[in-house]
């Protein structure tokens, strides 16, 4: 690199270039899921050791309900596509449009966790506590867990529109939106990985 | 960042979230974002517990001294055992490593701070929320008791119940929360600097910084950062299982309800094997630029040097159950164990024959720092050599749980890592804070730590050998281990005569103030080219790199010795720019709310000790402010 190119670049914009070229956040949103496979590997690890010990308690194939999750499933990876297409509208500067979307997968993550919870209840209500068997423990951990990141994402979304009613989220820096969408899709990626080990394989 | 912007747009309003602006006076320390005072509070805080988890060490070592010791009973003990081991590992050589990071990362790529300087404010603030919130365990009812390791199902079921008077299970959910929680916490420190200095490596480097041009010290905090960024949540997810088998009986560990204690050692330890290269490598990294400074040679084998690094990384992900050997894995596990970490020796040893041919035919100087530096590269080779022993299964099964192991990790976790970290301390001193640290004193420190290191660690290979087993609170006379116990404390004993100098030294020679200079070693990195302390900005002129030992080919131009110096801090290439003398470099404005999301985080984790209303207050608590720190972080003008 020009070494008076660099310096005159530096002093005419506020952030400078990086040395890869990625911005920091972007590359710190990216590094931090590489965290968080892991986090959620080794809870699916757990998981496929325990999902044959189920001792009393039910098994997974008699507690799962497997078109219902089906269908929160497919909520879920639609609230991806509505935030593709709020980045798409946020970028395009047309924040009409990026309300509605990036409102719509708000809500669909949150009809996600309200299927969730919906389905914890009825399993509760059939017997199967946390603390029944090494079975039902790790479930409840992994599926809690991919949960509470939902929620997270859900919050970040809800504050992401609330920011640009104030008229602080714009085309400008839509590189918000876009690492927040990374971490939907993450989640979102990690749901379908979690929805075949545990609901797709039959076991038991 | 490293934005230069005009100052007046940054006085346009003041709203609710505004940013404190003093960088100086006490309370500058609290909210402070700059990576040099993050580097020093780090720095101060791991040394106190550095002394904490020493005197912990003496406890241990004067009940041992004599057969049938009387100083503590078991029940204090074990408390003291475990907590000079979780002292020692994730709240004095963690931090100290990432005191050096935090200092010298920035400065030695040529960038004005890290990537994320709140973030980096936060990690400091949540580990120091994590020791306090360990060590207050003191108050209430004992401190955690099962080892660093915390071994499944002793966790669950705990000790022996009559030998807590009373509420027995109950204090021992409590000991059990306050390691599952603090660690839990010291945790997300650790993630949150990782992070943060994966990004600062890849991004915020100098123009003409290569990566292959980056010290080793950048390339070993570069894979320590990897291991923490992949080994915390392992552990993570651990601890959260742990608090929830102890405080609402989920049965994980359970062996009794399905639950298997073993899977707690795979995870403990698929994090835990990680975590001793995560406590070596920044060691490593300050040895490989101390030793070519006083050899005045340049790193023999650079790029070996880097790759056995990244090898060490990976390969370090595939040892773990080397620690498990007794546990009934089974031939063939236990064989594919023993080969790989028979292999994790090989670059390891191109480590140790490197820094030999960096010495080898060099002009040594044997200041302080290089001393320290061989006592690393000699200590860690005898470590390193009884951990090979360690690989071998029928001798492994012979060690297993006997002071032969307590002595091998001391001499690479002690040998190794505090010889390399009290190097980095004399080596970057002057740097950091101007002034001189006496070079006699600093001798007599190194020459009786390395004796007394010796004495208290050397015996018990024999201890070991002879089968005294680790983590008892007494022996009988006549064991044959009276003599060598006897020899451990006295040496015990001398290396906190050791710290004492050193304290002494810093004391008299901060009333001497020897003025440093900018480059007081004749070093080769850039970090050396400004001034001592560094400026806030750290660079009036952010330096292009064209080499590896930059700042060394600035100062003797020429391959043959010709030897052209060119005044230290100057850039030949930039002189046409300078003059600005940092004016107009705006810097990061200080922050309230890393030391507040941090604060919530202790007070969440004291919920889960309580039933109820307490628990759910805790919680909310907690949680508010966090959540209160989080909004103020992402609502205040940000200059990031």
């Amino acid at each position: 690199m020009a070494t008076d190119a660099y310096t005159a670049k530096e002093a005419d914009v506020i952030h400078p270039e990086t040395a890869l070229g990625i911005s920091n956040p972007k590359l710190g949103m990216w590094v931090f899921i590489g965290s968080e496979c892991l986090f959620f590997g080794a809870m699916i690890s757990t998981y496929l050791l325990y999902v044959g010990r189920t001792q009393d308690g039910p098994t997974p194939v008699s507690i799962f309900d497997i078109p219902f999750t089906s269908v929160s499933t497919f909520i879920l990876l639609m609230s991806s596509l509505a935030m593709v297409l709020a980045l798409a509208a946020v970028q395009a500067g047309d924040m009409r449009r990026f309300r509605i979307w990036i409102l719509a997968t708000a809500l669909l993550g949150a009809t996600f966790l309200s299927g969730q919870f919906y389905e914890f209840t009825i399993f509760v209500a059939e017997g199967m506590k946390v603390e029944t068997s090494p079975f039902t423990s790790s479930f409840y951990m992994l599926t809690s867990f991919h949960g509470l990141h939902v929620a997270i994402g859900v919050l970040m979304l809800v504050a992401l529109w609330a920011t640009s009613m104030g008229g602080r989220i714009g085309p400008q820096n839509s590189e918000v939106v876009e690492n927040i969408g990374l971490y939907w899709h993450f989640v979102d990626i990690v749901w379908i990985l979690i929805f075949t080990v545990i609901y797709l394989i039959p076991v038991g | 960042m490293t934005a230069i912007a005009d100052p007046t747009k940054a006085v346009a309003r003041r709203p609710f979230f505004a940013r404190p602006t003093a960088t100086t006076g006490p309370w500058s320390w609290f909210t402070t974002v700059d990576h040099k005072k993050i580097g020093i509070l780090y720095g101060v805080t791991a040394f106190t517990f550095f002394i904490v988890g020493g005197l912990e060490a003496l406890l241990i070592r004067s009940q041992l001294v004599r057969p049938n010791g009387t100083i503590l009973d078991e029940n204090l003990y074990n408390q003291i055992f475990t907590m000079h081991g979780l002292t020692m590992i994730f709240f004095a050589v963690m931090p100290l490593s990432a005191a050096f990071f935090n200092y010298l990362l920035p400065l030695m790529i040529g960038a004005r701070d890290v990537a994320f300087p709140r973030l980096n404010a936060f990690s400091y603030w949540v580990f120091l929320a994590a020791g306090l919130f360990l060590y207050s365990s003191i108050l209430f009812e004992g401190m955690p008791d099962g080892g660093w390791f915390n071994y499944a199902p002793l966790n669950i079921i705990g000790p022996d119940p009559l030998s807590l008077a009373g509420a027995g299970p109950q204090i021992h959910q409590a000991r059990m929360l306050y390691y599952s929680m603090g660690l839990q916490i010291a945790g997300i420190a650790s993630l949150a600097s990782a992070v943060n200095f994966i990004v600062t490596i890849l991004n915020m480097r100098a123009p003409g910084m290569t990566l292959m041009r980056m010290p080793v010290f950048v390339w070993m905090t570069f894979v320590t950062s990897f291991l923490l960024l992949f080994a915390m949540p392992v552990i993570g997810i651990a601890l959260w299982q742990l608090m929830l088998s102890v405080r609402w009986e989920v049965p994980f560990f359970d062996a009794t309800n399905g639950g298997d204690p073993v899977l707690w050692q795979h995870m403990f330890w698929l994090f835990g094997h990680p975590e001793v290269y995560i406590l070596i490598l920044p060691a490593f990294g300050i040895v490989s630029e101390i030793l070519p400074t006083f050899a005045r040679k340049p790193i023999f084998g650079y790029a070996a040097m880097v790759f056995s690094g990244i090898a060490i990384g990976f390969m370090g992900w595939g040892v773990w159950a080397h620690h498990m050997f007794t546990v009934g894995l089974g031939p063939v596990a236990n064989t594919a164990f023993a080969l790989t970490t028979m292999f994790i020796a090989v670059p390891t040893g191109v480590k140790i024959f490197n820094w030999i041919g960096t010495l080898w035919g060099g002009q040594l100087r044997f200041k302080t720092p290089m001393l320290f530096g061989i006592g690393l590269v000699a200590m860690f080779t005898i470590g390193g050599l009884s951990g090979v022993t360690h690989a071998v299964v029928p001798h492994d099964t012979q060690q297993q749980d006997t002071y032969y192991v307590v002595a091998h990790f001391h001499y690479v976790l002690f040998g190794g890592a505090i010889m390399g970290l009290f190097g980095g301390v004399y080596y970057w001193w002057p740097k950091i804070f101007g002034w001189m640290l006496d070079d006699r004193l600093g001798k007599v420190h190194f020459w009786t730590m390395l004796v007394g290191f010796n004495l208290t660690f050397g015996p018990m290979h024999i201890l070991g050998l002879n089968g005294m087993p680790r983590r008892i609170y007494r022996y009988d006379a006549g064991m044959g281990w009276d003599l060598w116990n006897l020899v451990s404390t006295v040496g015990a004993f001398l290396i906190a005569a050791s710290i004492l100098v050193f304290m002494r030294n810093v004391a008299s020679s901060r009333r001497q103030k020897v003025p440093a200079g900018n480059d007081p070693w004749d070093a080769r990195t850039v970090e050396w080219m400004t001034s001592s302390p560094p400026p806030p900005h750290n660079f009036d002129e952010v330096p292009v790199i064209t080499s590896r030992d930059e700042l060394w080919h600035r100062k003797y131009a020429g391959d043959d010795g010709e030897k052209v110096p060119v005044p230290a801090g100057a850039s030949q290439d930039h002189g046409e720019h300078g003059g600005h003398e940092g004016h107009g470099i705006h810097m990061p404005d200080p922050s309230y709310f890393p030391l507040i999301v941090a604060a919530g985080m202790p007070i969440a984790a004291y919920g889960t000790f309580y039933e109820g209303p307490g628990m759910v207050i805790l919680l909310a608590i907690g949680g508010a402010i966090t959540l209160f720190g989080i909004f103020g972080w992402v609502l205040e003008p940000t200059a990031e």
